[in-house]
């Protein structure tokens, strides 16, 4: 069905919305389930989790393209596509949750699963949002639950910190952004996206010279969602949160929330503003500004990152440079930019998952995150070393996985748009540091592989894997292959997003 | 499927094989490894005599496979096919992949990582002799990397790590440079293609500002590989450091992907940059050469030795390489190339046999083990005497097929000092030589000693056959080369 038609039968509408629908009450579901068996199950509330996020999948393969509801929930090949992510990114957090669920959440295992499960439901409805106000409710459905998943190990005092962190970060920057928004409310009248687009270019146009009130509004919005992007200098909070949330929710942080955070990023600058991306439109423009933010996040992530000696806070400068890479595709503003967004995320999702797994699972049999306790892993855990190698050399970009393509094709949107505008010519400097620190990522991700392969002595500890983080490592590694070797389905797919934003 | 997918994919059907064996059946996995890798070495032979006989008339290229879409979204294609400047590769690759795989047999522990890692290496470079689209050529020539990593970083010497990582660094360093290029040219030619055939003829279209740019990354890329000086540090590091086999595979075929890939990709498809820029190109090649020679004379490990003279050694070829106008010049990038691939391919075979009894490499400590080794020395002799060029012998060939052709085509003066670079060759080699076979024998130290064994003899006596053929009897070799060379200098002087 066409995206641009509106459903006007509320039924239909509802029935467009039943995967979100039936996500939510699943969560409750599980939380109620795991009260009433009095919490005696390690894994139930975790299984039915997954076949709930399993079942959403399904589902969401019968919905329909189509708008209700005005433009505040309108399912487009976006929202499709990045339900998808968010589905998976949850799965796969859940899956590599049984660790901590054994051992340390013994008591609330419900709800350590079911506000996952809200946030995913928060993620997909912003996803499916064109329209500022449902922008900001999914955004705030997805975060808050997160604010009390950071700091879920009550007795630890980096979780708590963490979490406190998290949540003031985090509603300092949602106040950031309601304020941008209401600029644009003002300028246009509208909390319609595309009518804002519209609005806004007229009113552009009608006065010549709107002074610097988009500007101000640009840098609210770029602050807000920067914030939960990590992109630097918003990054400060995410190695420390990282460092102290249980690790699959720095996981899920790191792939859903950052999902969800670019979905954002495209609606209000690529659906909404677009106009006032080249520099022709200064001092209101926002391309530079943000490629200068994409710049800093590539060299800093991965400047920082060679220095760390605790794997999740060098997953968590790897993740803020990974947001830098997809911020220049994000930038290209051509029928290949979103499309590489939205196809670097696939292939960033089954790598930085599968790596978060790797991590958890090390984590829940040793205690310790640094690096040097992988020595000598690939002796006696030949499995666990050879995903998590892949994992790592995927986040490098090394061909045929799938982060090389994830590069190859952001890399190529950046240059087709730098090559088409001669105004554009400052993109080439952009493609130049990402490539360059992506060298420099080598080291720290080769770092752990030498850990694990180049050492003489045997690790002390073997791994044993428990069926659901078998099967997220096993996605992942799969995942990751086929997004290199077989990506035409979902490039195609992610085609049709450029489309539907009329790129 | 044709020939050329099954070269890329036996090794792979092999990494397959070594990885489902259990550990422990150590011989299971060696055999195994060797028979299978025989499997695309027979197949490259083959190549090399059909090639001979029914294509080489022609320039065109044979055994096309493709193009098939791979990536249709991206316009990317799986295309492979073979000439006469890829064959010869396909040929080295084939035997020499076979011939270190038989040498490993000395790899004691991890032996299953080792034999697997090793054949996706293989797979790796016979794809990258084979690719004609851009982006398959990339993966190939990056997906080389890891495994080269892996056989460095684990089975390698003390300094393991460090040179590991050096190599992999630098060679992705240089391979963003080719990504950029290869971006470049798409987008701008018209329809976005990655095909290099059709590229070849879009290069010379494009801007003199673009077509330099494109130039000078691809060069870096590929330099930094061949290594050209002043981008041939990571190269004593990575082989010295290197398990044997190891060795022999990045001098006998890794470097020859970085003037194969001059050869393929950036001399035919930027002329313009490439008149412009061929006396620097000739220069960086001369100071290897001389810089390399001097290098190798003040080196005390053998194998480093050998190491700093395949920079000597690659010099020749970039400097044969700036004198893009002469056919003879061209032709002898290619017997260089060859010729130095089973020269210092066995040379570290050699160094390798010694190193296996005597666990050093230090000149300073031999002496006199001609009394000892006669065998062994005889070998070392004849490698030395090639790698030295001694007419009769296909290093011989290939440094004379480059001065004729350098000499008409560049600077007198530039190709006179490089001429000296013979001689300092034929010093490093015959002070090498004299310091360890020739002289006092001690006989405490060296008495243990043994003979070069029957496994080791099979993995340099085809070498050595080869190199004295190819000095005997080039004929064949530039007859196979002949149409492709003549067709790619006509290309390269639009």
């Amino acid at each position: 069905m066409d995206p641009q038609l509106p459903i006007t039968n509320v039924t239909e509408t509802l029935l467009a919305m039943l995967p979100e629908i039936f996500l939510f009450c699943w969560a409750l579901v599980v939380i109620t389930i795991d009260v009433v068996s009095k919490r005696k199950s390690e894994t139930l509330a975790g299984y039915l989790s997954m076949i709930g996020l399993l079942i959403t999948g399904i589902l969401l393969s019968f919905s329909t393209y189509g708008k209700g509801f005005g433009n505040m929930f309108f399912n487009d090949p976006m929202a499709a596509f990045f339900k998808i992510i968010f589905i998976s990114a949850a799965f796969m957090a859940i899956g590599s949750s049984f660790g901590i669920t054994k051992k340390k959440i013994v008591n609330h295992r419900g709800e350590f699963f079911g506000l996952i499960l809200f946030s995913t439901v928060g993620m997909m409805f912003l996803s499916a949002s064109r329209e500022m106000i449902s922008l900001y409710i999914g955004l705030e459905l997805t975060t808050i639950p997160l604010f009390v998943l950071a700091a879920f190990f009550k007795d630890e005092k980096l979780s708590i910190e963490s979490g406190i962190k998290y949540f003031v970060i985090g509603a300092f920057s949602s106040a950031l952004l309601l304020y941008g928004m209401s600029f644009l409310y003002g300028l246009s009248g509208t909390t319609d996206l595309l009518s804002m687009r519209l609005n806004i270019a007229a009113f552009h146009l009608t006065f010549k010279q709107i002074g610097v009130v988009v500007l101000i509004s640009n840098i609210m919005l770029v602050a807000g969602i920067g914030f939960k992007l990590a992109l630097p200098p918003f990054h400060q909070w995410a190695p420390d949160v990282y460092e102290g949330a249980p690790t699959p929710v720095a996981a899920f942080l790191s792939v859903g929330s950052k999902a969800a955070g670019l979905v954002a990023f495209a609606k209000m600058f690529l659906l909404a503003l677009p106009a006032f991306y080249g520099t022709e439109m200064f001092p209101n423009d926002w391309g530079m500004m943000v490629g200068f933010f994409a710049a800093c996040s590539m060299i800093i992530g991965n400047v920082v990152a060679i220095r760390q000696t605790n794997i999740k806070r060098m997953l968590a400068y790897s993740s803020i440079a990974q947001a830098g890479y997809i911020m220049v595709g994000m930038l290209a503003l051509n029928e290949h930019g979103l499309a590489s967004v939205a196809f670097y995320m696939f292939a960033y999702l089954f790598a930085n998952m599968g790596a978060f797994a790797a991590v958890a699972l090390f984590e829940d049999k040793t205690g310790s995150c640094q690096i040097a306790s992988y020595e000598g892993l690939s002796k006696t855990s030949p499995f666990f070393a050879v995903s998590f190698s892949i994992f790592l050399l995927s986040l490098v970009g090394i061909p045929p996985l799938g982060g090389f393509m994830a590069k190859y094709k952001v890399f190529a949107a950046a240059i087709a748009q730098a090559s088409a505008h001669e105004s554009g010519q400052w993109i080439y400097w952009l493609v130049g540091i990402g490539l360059l620190t992506s060298v420099f990522s080598l080291y720290y991700y080769a770092n752990v592989i030498r850990q694990m392969y180049f050492s003489k002595n045997d690790s002390p500890y073997t791994m044993t894997y428990n069926p659901a983080i078998l099967t997220v490592l096993i996605i992942g590694v799969l995942g990751v292959l086929a997004a290199g070797l077989f990506p035409e389905p979902v490039l195609e797919f992610a085609g049709q997003i450029s489309n539907s934003f009329g790129f | 499927m044709g020939i050329l997918s099954w070269l890329i994919l036996v090794p792979l059907i092999g990494m397959v094989y070594v990885m489902l064996m259990p550990k422990e059946k150590v011989n299971l996995i060696r055999y195994g490894a060797v028979i299978i890798s025989v499997i695309p070495m027979l197949l490259s032979f083959w190549l090399t005599w059909d090639y001979f006989f029914n294509y080489s008339g022609s320039a065109a290229m044979a055994y096309m496979e493709g193009p098939y879409e791979w990536i249709p979204s991206l316009n990317i294609q799986y295309l492979l096919g073979a000439d006469g400047i890829s064959v010869p590769m396909l040929f080295l690759t084939g035997l020499l992949s076979t011939i270190s795989l038989i040498a490993s047999f000395s790899i004691k522990f991890r032996v299953k990582e080792y034999f697997a890692f090793f054949l996706l290496l293989e797979a790796g470079m016979m794809g990258v002799f084979v690719a004609l689209d851009f982006f398959l050529f990339y993966v190939f020539w990056e997906i080389m990397l890891v495994p080269m990593y892996f056989l460095i970083g684990v089975w390698g010497g003390p300094q393991k790590e460090y040179a590991a990582i050096k190599f992999f660094l630098y060679t992705l360093f240089g391979s963003i440079f080719m990504l950029v290029a290869i971006l470049i040219m798409y987008f701008t030619s018209e329809p976005h293609t990655l095909n290099m055939l059709e590229l070849i003829d879009h290069g010379p279209t494009l801007s003199h500002t673009l077509q330099m740019v494109c130039f000078i990354f691809f060069f870096i890329a590929f330099a930094i590989k061949v290594p050209v000086w002043p981008f041939h540090t990571w190269l004593p590091d990575a082989h010295v450091q290197a398990p044997t086999a190891v060795s022999v595979i990045l001098a006998g075929v890794l470097l020859k992907m970085g003037t194969y890939a001059m050869l393929r990709i950036n001399w035919p498809m930027f002329p313009k940059a490439l008149q412009d820029l061929s006396f620097w190109i000739a220069v960086l090649g001369v100071i290897g050469i001389i810089y390399g020679a001097l290098v190798s004379m003040a080196q005390k490990d053998l194998k480093k030795l050998v190491a700093y003279s395949s920079v000597s050694h690659m010099g020749y070829c970039m400097l044969a390489l700036a004198a893009y106008s002469s056919v003879t010049a061209i032709a002898g990038v290619m017997f260089q190339m060859i010729s130095h691939g089973l020269i210092t391919g066995a040379l570290f075979l050699m160094v390798g046999v010694l190193y296996d009894r005597a666990h050093t490499r230090e000149i300073a400590l031999f002496g006199g083990l001609g009394s000892k080794l006669p065998v062994y020395t005889a070998l070392m002799l004849m490698f030395s005497m090639a790698a030295l060029g001694l007419p009769g012998m296909s290093g011989f060939v290939s440094e004379f097929m480059i001065f004729i052709g350098a000499f008409g085509a560049l600077n007198k003066v530039l190709v006179g000092i490089a001429v000296l670079g013979v001689v300092l060759g034929a010093a490093y080699m015959l002070r090498m030589f004299q310091n360890v076979f020739l002289g006092e024998f001690n006989m405490a130290k060296w008495g243990g000693l043994t003979e070069i064994n029957g496994r080791e003899l099979l993995t340099v006596i085809p070498l050595a056959i080869l190199t004295l053929a190819i000095g005997i009897y080039p004929k064949p070799l530039t007859d196979l080369l002949q149409a492709t060379l003549d067709n790619l200098v006509l290309l390269m002087s639009r």
